[in-house]
C-alpha cells in the first residue's frame, strides 16, 4: 500500500516535470521545423481516412437512432439541427480524440519506446543532439495543433453522414439540410468544443511521449509503454472534458 | 575542410601528459544494494586502444556510459581531455560530446531513416556551413572507410548484423572524433565479421589517431585492438596489463579469460 503509494506519487512528480521540460523548452532554439512538419502529416494526413470513415458513420447511425424518438413528437424537422449540435458539442471531439488516443498516443509510445530500448535515444544524446526536442517537442506540437483540425474534418464528415442518414428514409435537399444545420449552430457551440481539443491533442502527444520516452529496457516495456499511453490518454480525454463542460456551462 | 566545418567549441582545459581521459574513484549504483562501480581507476593515453574486460554485469558498459554523461556518477571525477565532465552543465557537456564517438551494442542505428540520413542527421546540426556536396563526400567517405558505400540508400532493417555495426561506426566517425568507445563491437557476429570488424577498429586508429575504450568479451578483438587490457571484477580493476602481460598472469581468474 505504502509503495504503490509511493509509486503515484513519484509518477506524478515525473509528469510534472516532464510536462514543465515542454514549456520550458518550447521556444528555446534550435527549432525542428523539418520534424515538426514531418510530424504533422504522419499524425494529422494519415489519420484523415480514419477519422472520416468513423465520423460519417458517427453521424449516420446518430441520424438513425434518433429519428423514431424525434418522429413520435412530430419533430423530424429538428433532426438536422440536433445532429449537427450533439456532433460539434460532443460526440465529434471526444470520439475524435478517443480514436487519436488509440492511434496516434500509442503509436508514438510504442515508437519511442522502442528508441529507448534500441538506445536510439541514448545515441542522439551522445551525438549531442537533444532527444527531448527532437522528438518529444516536434510530437507534442503537432497532436496540439493536428487533433482540434482532424476534429473539424470529423465534425464537417459527420453533418455529411447525418445527410446520409436522413435521406434513407426521406428526401431532403442538401442546401435545405445544410441551411437547417447552420440555423441551428452558434459559434457558442463551436468555440468551446473546439478549445477543448486543443487540449485533447497536447495531452494525447504528451502522454504517448511520457510513457515511450520513460519506458524501461527490455522489448516487453514498449507493449507497456503503448498499452498504458492509450488508457492513460483515453481517461485523460474523459476528465478534461467533465471539465470543459462544466467550465462552458459556467462561463457560456 | 569538413574537420573544420564541425562546430567544435573550444573545451576548458586541455589534455594533461597525453592522458585524454583519466577516471578517478568511480563509484555507481543502481538502487540500495546494487553497487555496480565501488572505485574505479580507468586513464586512456592519447592514441591509445584500451580494451576493457569482465564478466557480464562487472559494469563495464556503465563506465564508458559515465564517460558521456549518458549515466550520472554517484561519486569520483571523469576528466576527458582535463575537463572533470561530472561538474559539467548540458551546453559544456555536448560540446565534449561531440568530440566522442559512441559505437553501440546493437549500432542503434535511427530505424525511421535511411543510411544516408542516419549520417547526415549528426552532421548537419554540428556542421551548418556543409554545402550539400560537401556533406555527400563526408558521408560517402565515412561510408568509403566501413567498405560499405554500396549501402548508402538502404534503410538499417535491410542491413545484417555486421553491416549494421559498420554503419553505425561510420556514423560514428562522420563527426571526426577523437575518443571513440565501443561498447561490445563485435558481440553476436560470426567469427570472420568479427575479425572484420576488429580489423577496422584497428584501421581507424590507425588513420585518425583515435583514442579508444574498448569492451569485449571477444578475446580475439582483444588481442587485435588492444594496446592495454584493464579487467573489471565486481565494479573494481583487477588487473591491468599488455595482453601478453595478463595471459601469463599468477590470477587463476585473470589467466581464465585467456584459455
Amino acid at each position: 500500500m505504502v509503495i504503490s503509494l509511493k509509486n503515484i506519487f513519484n509518477d506524478a512528480g515525473n509528469v510534472t516535470q516532464f510536462t514543465a521540460r515542454f514549456f520550458k523548452e518550447v521556444l528555446k532554439p534550435p527549432y525542428e521545423i523539418k520534424e515538426f512538419i514531418r510530424q504533422c502529416y504522419v499524425i494529422g494526413y494519415r489519420s484523415l481516412p480514419l477519422v472520416g470513415i468513423t465520423g460519417f458513420i458517427m453521424g449516420l447511425v446518430l441520424t438513425l437512432q434518433s429519428r423514431p424518438t424525434l418522429a413520435e413528437f412530430g419533430a423530424e424537422s429538428w433532426l438536422p439541427g440536433m445532429v449537427a449540435l450533439s456532433l460539434i458539442r460532443e460526440i465529434a471531439p471526444v470520439i475524435t480524440a478517443l480514436i487519436c488516443a488509440g492511434k496516434i498516443s500509442s503509436g508514438i509510445g510504442a515508437e519511442l519506446g522502442s528508441m529507448k530500448v534500441t538506445e536510439q535515444i541514448d545515441a542522439m544524446e551522445v551525438s549531442a543532439i537533444d532527444p527531448y526536442k527532437y522528438l518529444v517537442i516536434t510530437r507534442i506540437l503537432a497532436t496540439t495543433l493536428m487533433v482540434p483540425l482532424l476534429v473539424v474534418f470529423a465534425d464537417g464528415v459527420g453533418v455529411l453522414g447525418g445527410y446520409a442518414g436522413i435521406n434513407i428514409n426521406s428526401d431532403v435537399n442538401l442546401l435545405n439540410y445544410f441551411s437547417k444545420v447552420l440555423e441551428s449552430l452558434d459559434f457558442i457551440d463551436i468555440i468551446p468544443a473546439t478549445i477543448k481539443t486543443f487540449f485533447f491533442g497536447f495531452f494525447i502527444g504528451m502522454i504517448g511521449c511520457y510513457k515511450g520516452y520513460t519506458a524501461a529496457s527490455g522489448t516487453e516495456s514498449v507493449g507497456k509503454a503503448a498499452n498504458s499511453a492509450v488508457v492513460a490518454a483515453s481517461l485523460t480525454i474523459f476528465v478534461i472534458d467533465m471539465l470543459a463542460v462544466q467550465l462552458t456551462d459556467i462561463f457560456f | 575542410m569538413i574537420e573544420q566545418s564541425i562546430n567544435k567549441e573550444p573545451i576548458i582545459a586541455t589534455d594533461n601528459n597525453g592522458i585524454v581521459i583519466d577516471i578517478r574513484g568511480l563509484y555507481k549504483s543502481f538502487g540500495a544494494h546494487n553497487d555496480v562501480l565501488k572505485g574505479v581507476n580507468i586513464t586512456v593515453n592519447k592514441g591509445e586502444n584500451l580494451v576493457v574486460l569482465g564478466k557480464s554485469g562487472s559494469g563495464k558498459s556503465v563506465t564508458i556510459k559515465c564517460v558521456v554523461g549518458l549515466v550520472a556518477a554517484d561519486k569520483g571525477e571523469i576528466k576527458v581531455f582535463g575537463t572533470d565532465i561530472t561538474e559539467l552543465d548540458d551546453k559544456q557537456l555536448n560540446a565534449i560530446r561531440i568530440r566522442i564517438g559512441f559505437l553501440f551494442q546493437n549500432a542503434a542505428l535511427y530505424d525511421s531513416m535511411t543510411v544516408r540520413q542516419n549520417l547526415a542527421f549528426p552532421l548537419k546540426r554540428h556542421s551548418k556551413s556543409l554545402s550539400p556536396k560537401q556533406e555527400e563526400d563526408a558521408i560517402k567517405e565515412a561510408l568509403d572507410n566501413v567498405g560499405l558505400a554500396e549501402a548508402i540508400d538502404k534503410m538499417p532493417a535491410e542491413l545484417s548484423g555486421g553491416m549494421r555495426k559498420r554503419i553505425g561506426l561510420a556514423r560514428t566517425l562522420i563527426l571526426k572524433p577523437e575518443i571513440i568507445l565501443y561498447d561490445e563491437p563485435t558481440t553476436g557476429l560470426d567469427t570472420i565479421t568479427s575479425r572484420e570488424i576488429s580489423e577496422l577498429i584497428l584501421a581507424i586508429q590507425k588513420k585518425n589517431k583515435t583514442s579508444s575504450i574498448i569492451i569485449t568479451h571477444d578475446m580475439a578483438c582483444a588481442k587485435l585492438t588492444a594496446d592495454r587490457i584493464v579487467i573489471l571484477k565486481d565494479g573494481i580493476i583487477e588487473a591491468e596489463g599488455s595482453y601478453e602481460e595478463l595471459e601469463k598472469s599468477d590470477n587463476d581468474w585473470v589467466r581464465s579469460f585467456f584459455i
